[in-house]
């Protein structure tokens, strides 16, 4: 037999017999197996020191954040309507390129913001890596970490217990770009005359946070 | 304008993008019961070496060369070949069937065909894989190989006379 007369023989052999179903299904057992597999990678990677930056994702009132964690601590924090890729991207390009889904590695980050959404939990306990922000704009969010609970400071006071005070307008920057908000709490630094100042994650969750706080009362129920 | 080639993705992007390719690659030259630490192996060794990489052009051949070491390894630590995979058997050997050119189509079925491509030497049986079943260009095939592309043609050649060799084997009995 030649091989085009074969090759004539398996198309009308594979037209009269549907392969799609098994094919599809053969597909879809492989693609899960590869899924599975791929999945138990990030705990080896952990064991052999390979794993830089473990991601997942925590339940909160504003919906999922994307919480990242390097062997220093916690290294980012960002609210649902940033783009998971570009968040990943960024720490790829500021952190290290070992970046593996390995929500295990967030489990207690998940848990503090669980309390704190709660009403359970005043301050977070888990280490902070801000290594990859550099000079005034690190001490300043240092000293914003400093603020406690339930009370709030102006932009001037933070710039000044961060050794600066006439850079104000540094200090609004440094926190508008805050890694990891929330648990670095810049939701706490307001303007000077009472007004809310500006928040990344837009001012409706300021506000909101600090009612949870209890350093603004809530509106008043309809 | 920068002559630099694109920047690696993050692993995890990396992983999701190559994971199935590499698990069937593996599934097929080494079986089931050893795919899965081939498959740890080989993302182990690229996410070791992953920030060293200069550029993401090439990922797939990268990784796909990673995976071809870790598979002719496996298969030369073995003393038998592995079991087989029904479901991959299926279809590697309705391609082989096809490229080995059987005088009668259908003389044999797909688990002896199977057996006698878990019999081939390992890098006849990784390069008939990345041949056949992956549809790999030669000149990628011989990259992940590490040999030239006569010798990658050579050894897809050798492994489809002896599966020839079987079928008429087999029929003169």
């Amino acid at each position: 037999m030649k091989r085009s007369d074969l090759k004539a023989a398996i198309t009308r052999a594979t037209a009269s017999v549907d392969v799609r179903p098994h094919e599809a299904s053969l597909e879809m057992r492989l693609e899960q197996r590869a899924r599975l597999a791929a999945a138990r990678l990030a705990e080896q990677a952990a064991d052999q020191g390979l794993l830089d930056v473990a991601y997942g994702s925590a339940d909160s009132p504003f919906g999922p954040l994307l919480v990242a964690v390097t062997r220093r601590g916690l290294v980012r924090l960002s609210y649902p309507e940033r783009p998971v890729d570009e968040e990943l991207e960024e720490l790829s390009r500021t952190v290290s390129p070992r970046i593996l889904h390995a929500p295990k590695a967030t489990d207690e980050v998940r848990r503090e913001l669980d309390e704190y959404f709660a009403g359970h939990r005043r301050s977070f306990d888990v280490p902070l890596d801000l290594s990859s922000v550099a000079g005034f704009r690190r001490r300043i969010l240092g000293a914003t970490a400093r603020i406690p609970f339930g009370a709030v400071r102006t932009y001037r006071e933070v710039a000044t217990s961060a050794g600066n005070d006439r850079a104000v307008r540094a200090a609004g920057n440094a926190l508008g770009s805050n890694p990891i908000p929330i648990v670095v709490p810049c939701h706490r630094v307001v303007r000077t005359g009472g007004g809310l100042g500006g928040y990344t994650g837009g001012l409706d969750r300021k506000r909101r946070l600090l009612q949870l706080e209890g350093a603004l009362s809530a509106p008043l129920p309809v | 304008m920068t002559t630099a080639g694109r920047r690696i993705p993050p692993f995890q992007r990396f992983l999701d993008e190559q994971r199935t390719i590499v698990y069937r690659f593996l599934l097929a030259t080494v079986g089931p019961s050893d795919a899965d630490d081939c498959f740890q192996e080989t993302f182990l060794a690229a996410l070791r070496a992953y920030p060293k990489l200069r550029n993401a052009d090439n990922l797939r051949g990268w990784v796909m060369a990673i995976a071809t070491r870790k598979a002719v390894d496996m298969a030369r630590s073995r003393a038998r070949g592995p079991e087989a995979v029904p479901d991959i058997a299926g279809v590697l050997s309705e391609r082989v069937r096809f490229e080995a050119e059987p005088t009668t189509p259908g003389a044999f079925d797909d688990d002896s065909l199977w057996r006698e491509v878990l019999e081939l030497p390992p890098r006849q049986r990784v390069a008939l894989v990345h041949r056949v079943l992956l549809d790999r260009p030669y000149p990628e095939l011989a990259a992940a190989m590490g040999i030239s592309v006569d010798a990658a043609r050579a050894n897809v050649y050798q492994a489809l006379k002896r599966l020839r060799g079987g079928v008429r084997k087999r029929e003169a009995v």
